[in-house]
């Protein structure tokens, strides 16, 4: 009786193995998913059109007649985008994570990262109101030439959801570098300036790259900003006071219609999903070799 | 006051009570440093010697919490005066810690750091040669001044971080238990280089090893829970020492 | 006596001081970003708030319109997408913390779930459109919505709750295995209780974020002018999100302003998961303390 207790819980044990297994197969079945859902439409829209006309047409005008394809222009829209948030983003979330993790007395530090973390938690649809009702009529006082529809307003907004981001993750990586560092450039006379610029932001400097790439790459794949504030018009410019579309913007305009599966425009959106994921997947491959990179090289 | 603690680079250390918080790490200490000898602070872990050394250049300062009462003046200045600069006074009083801690740069740049930070203009090859010679480090990584800091061996690493401390030509090197990260050999290194330094700098040794104070200090100080115990010659310590718990200690029967 | 140079360690200690108040002036401007954008929408929203508001459907008139139907429809994809994802994440997890033996397959897993966790939402949208809405025909439903939704949040999922399953100590692990528990034994009687709080902290905050998601819900197909509330999983959906976006993009003030309305009952749905998940952390670290 006692053995076939034993075998009936071996049983057991590998069932439940399996079962565990499979669900940590899923994730791998998802990317799979992803992969073919996008290539299979992507395969289908090279057969209507030519890479060639895909790499250089300015235009990009899939629901007009003639139809033109030409992904330069929503690249140019989601580059303008990307750049523009991180001239934002950049110096505000490392002026912030230096603050934090070099000045703020512990008690301020206690009350400003939960309030970050609550900036971070917002959701991007509330971000893009925010472009279209504040943002941009504060920006039309300014430059009264602005379009209502603009680029400017979506990356300085994009920019502001983004800041957590980088403001977090090179905190993370700034306080990973030993206080040890810190102690022997005070010893050596240095002020708080000296040690944070010199020394901290120096030897943690992978780390602080790598979030600023994860954040631009989140500003790439952000949609919902941009669909509200900058508009719904490709143009090869970068020229950020008018409207343009960047490639989230055009999957989000397009795909609200009823689309006609197999058509040429639906076509069309998953070959912009598949460039968008080619881009995000590049520059998060990017920013994690760089991080581990860091890793190897900061823990002494 | 003496004469002697007038001195430059010379401390005179009275009535310092310290607090972390509510906790009092040391207690009504009073005692004075000569200029040029080294001055061992020997005792049990948590007895208050490395904070004592960490008054003595204000790294306290960087602590939340640490407060200070009573005076310390060096070369007959209260470094705890107000309008006194805690950057200067690191400045002046160069520090050696537990464990090596190179900045991940290169060698050279590792010992130019000081001088760059204080605008130094000019030939920082040359103090660069000079603090890594004095630390007799210069013929070991001549050849290979750019190369990062952290390839070097732990004893070199320390002896690096003298260098770089020697480079601001301070007046004083406070040293933490510089050779509880080394090897015999490298600890031997370090100790010798003690004996060389003292002709120039003051210097203050915290250390856990009794045959080391033996070895290099001129004066040693006996700490017990943060209250300064005794503090004599360095051969009358471990010789006859006047207290019967300095003597406890010593002979190992406690600590 | 040698001292530093005093010119320069004037102007040292002030570009401290100057950085100093730069650092807290960027700070002061990302704080001063979250105070506006609360302003805004408080200003714009709040006095069309009411009950109302909260029991009536879209209409074409501002103000006879209301967020019943979106409002229930988050409820609904939500409580699905926690059906799918939390199990799913919550098993994963135990066999990448578990399980998974160290060698490239099971790498594989780890990198793939943190390269997923990288895929913008919007993907995720596509590849609920091609699945779920064509392929497996459930249309532009709850279903399609929530299925999209628990693969878009399953790697927030898998890697909160692998962090949660770690800070269980491995001496009660070992405790339990010489006691001569088998593997799964230990993890249900001893690990998940033991990370219970953390698990769920974590689900709280996937959940949050899956809240708050619009983008892939306009590709699945999600309805902006809904008037009847969903009951079976294939009917088709909106959610507040949904509603906040439609709304917003409208010319007329007064639709922009039931935007914001709709935010505010958005945010403080959202608020109220966080302030749960907050709880539910600081109670689990006082327990993980003894």
């Amino acid at each position: 009786m006692e053995v076939s207790h034993r075998s009936r819980q071996r049983t057991r044990e590998r069932i439940i193995a399996g079962v565990l297994l499979a669900s940590g197969l899923i994730s791998i079945l998802v990317t799979a998913g992803i992969v073919f859902a996008l290539a299979s439409e992507t395969v289908g829209f090279f057969r209507l059109v030519s890479l060639k006309q895909f790499l250089t047409d300015p235009k990009w005008t899939p629901m007009f007649d003639p139809a033109h394809y030409g992904i330069l222009s929503l690249l140019a829209g989601t580059t303008i985008i990307a750049v523009g948030s991180a001239l934002v983003a950049v110096p505000l979330g490392l002026a912030t994570a230096i603050y934090l993790s070099e000045y703020a007395p512990d008690r301020l530090r206690r009350v400003l990262k939960p309030v970050l973390e609550l900036l971070a938690g917002i959701p991007t649809v509330v971000y893009g109101y925010f472009a279209l009702t504040f943002v941009t009529p504060l920006l039309q006082k300014l430059i009264p030439s602005l379009d209502v529809f603009n680029a400017l307003s979506a990356f300085i907004t994009v920019g502001i959801m983004i800041t957590p981001l980088i403001s977090s993750m090179s905190e993370d990586a700034m306080l990973a570098v030993p206080r040890s560092l810190r102690e022997a450039a005070y010893a050596l006379g240095a002020t708080r300036l000296e040690v944070a610029v010199k020394v901290v932001l120096p030897a943690a400097f992978s780390g602080v790259v790598a979030s600023v790439i994860l954040a631009v790459s989140r500003a790439v794949g952000e949609t919902m900003i941009v669909a509200l504030a900058a508009g719904s018009t490709p143009k090869l410019s970068l020229n950020p006071l008018q409207s343009i579309q960047t490639m989230t913007g055009f999957i989000a305009q397009v795909s609200q219609g009823d689309l006609e599966a197999g058509s040429a425009a639906y076509k069309a959106i998953y070959t912009v999903g598949m460039s968008l994921f080619a881009t995000t997947l590049g520059l998060n491959l990017f920013a994690k070799w760089l991080t581990r990179r860091f890793q190897r090289g900061g823990r002494l | 006051m003496t004469t002697e603690s007038r001195a430059a680079g010379a401390f005179a250390i009275e009535h310092l009570n310290l607090h972390y918080g509510t906790h009092q790490a040391l207690h009504n200490v009073s005692m004075e440093i000569g200029a040029r000898a080294v001055t061992a602070i020997i005792g049990p872990s948590g007895c208050g010697k490395s904070t004592l050394l960490r008054c003595l250049n204000r790294m306290n300062d960087l602590v939340p919490g640490c407060r200070i009462e009573g005076e310390i003046r060096f070369g007959g200045e209260d470094i705890y005066a107000p309008g006194v600069d805690p950057m200067e006074v690191r400045y002046r009083i160069g520090m050696v810690f537990q464990k090596p801690n190179p900045f991940p740069k290169s060698i050279y740049e590792n010992v130019a750091f000081g001088p760059r930070i204080n605008g130094h203009q000019g030939a920082l090859d040359e103090i660069v040669e000079r603090s890594l010679r004095r630390a007799a480090l210069w013929d070991e990584v001549k050849d290979r001044l750019r190369e990062s800091a952290l390839s070097l061996s732990g004893g070199q690493q320390q002896r690096l971080c003298i260098a770089r401390a020697l480079a601001v030509e301070p007046e004083v090197i406070l040293m933490d238990e510089p050779c509880s990260a080394l090897d015999p050999i490298s600890t031997g290194h370090v100790e010798e280089l003690m004996s060389e330094l003292k002709r120039d700098y003051t210097i203050v040794l915290v250390t856990h090893n009794m045959q080391q104070a033996a070895r290099v200090a001129d004066v040693t100080a006996f700490f017990l829970s943060g209250h300064l115990v005794e503090i004599d010659q360095t051969n009358v310590i471990f010789a006859t020492p006047r207290e019967q718990r300095t003597e406890d200690y010593i002979t190992g029967r406690f600590g | 006596m040698n001292r530093p140079n005093s010119r320069r360690s004037a102007y040292r200690r002030q570009m401290d001081r100057w950085f100093h108040a730069i650092f807290l002036g960027a700070v002061g401007l990302a704080v001063a970003a979250l105070g506006l954008l609360l302003w805004q929408v408080l200003k714009d929203g709040l006095s069309h708030l009411d009950w109302q508001f909260l029991t009536s459907y879209a209409s074409r008139r501002w103000q006879q319109a209301g967020i019943m139907a979106p409002l229930a429809g988050s409820f609904y994809v939500m409580g699905l997408t926690a059906l799918f994802a939390l199990p799913l994440g919550l098993a994963a997890a135990i066999h990448l913390e578990f399980y998974a033996k160290e060698n490239w397959f099971n790498r594989l897993i780890q990198t793939n779930i943190a390269n997923l966790a990288g895929v913008p939402s919007i993907v995720y949208g596509l590849f609920g459109l091609a699945i779920f809405v064509r392929y497996l025909g459930f249309d532009r439903s709850i279903l399609s919505a929530s299925l999209t939704m628990a693969f878009l949040i399953l790697p927030v999922v898998i890697v909160n709750t692998q962090e949660a399953l770690r800070t269980v100590p491995q001496t009660i692990i070992q405790g339990a295995y010489a006691m001569g528990a088998t593997k799964w034994q230990v993890i249900r009687t001893v690990v998940l209780p033991a990370a219970m709080g953390g698990i769920m902290t974590g689900a709280i905050l996937a959940l949050s974020r899956a809240l708050g998601e619009t983008a892939p819900l306009i590709t699945v197909g999600a309805w902006v002018f809904l008037t009847y509330l969903p009951v079976s999983p294939l009917d088709g959906f909106t959610v507040l999100p949904i509603q906040i976006w439609y709304w917003s993009g409208m010319p007329q003030a007064e639709f922009q302003s039931l935007a914001a309305s709709a935010i505010i009952v958005l945010l403080i749905v959202l608020l109220t998961m966080n302030s749960v998940a907050i709880v539910l952390r600081n109670k689990y670290q006082r327990k993980a303390e003894w």
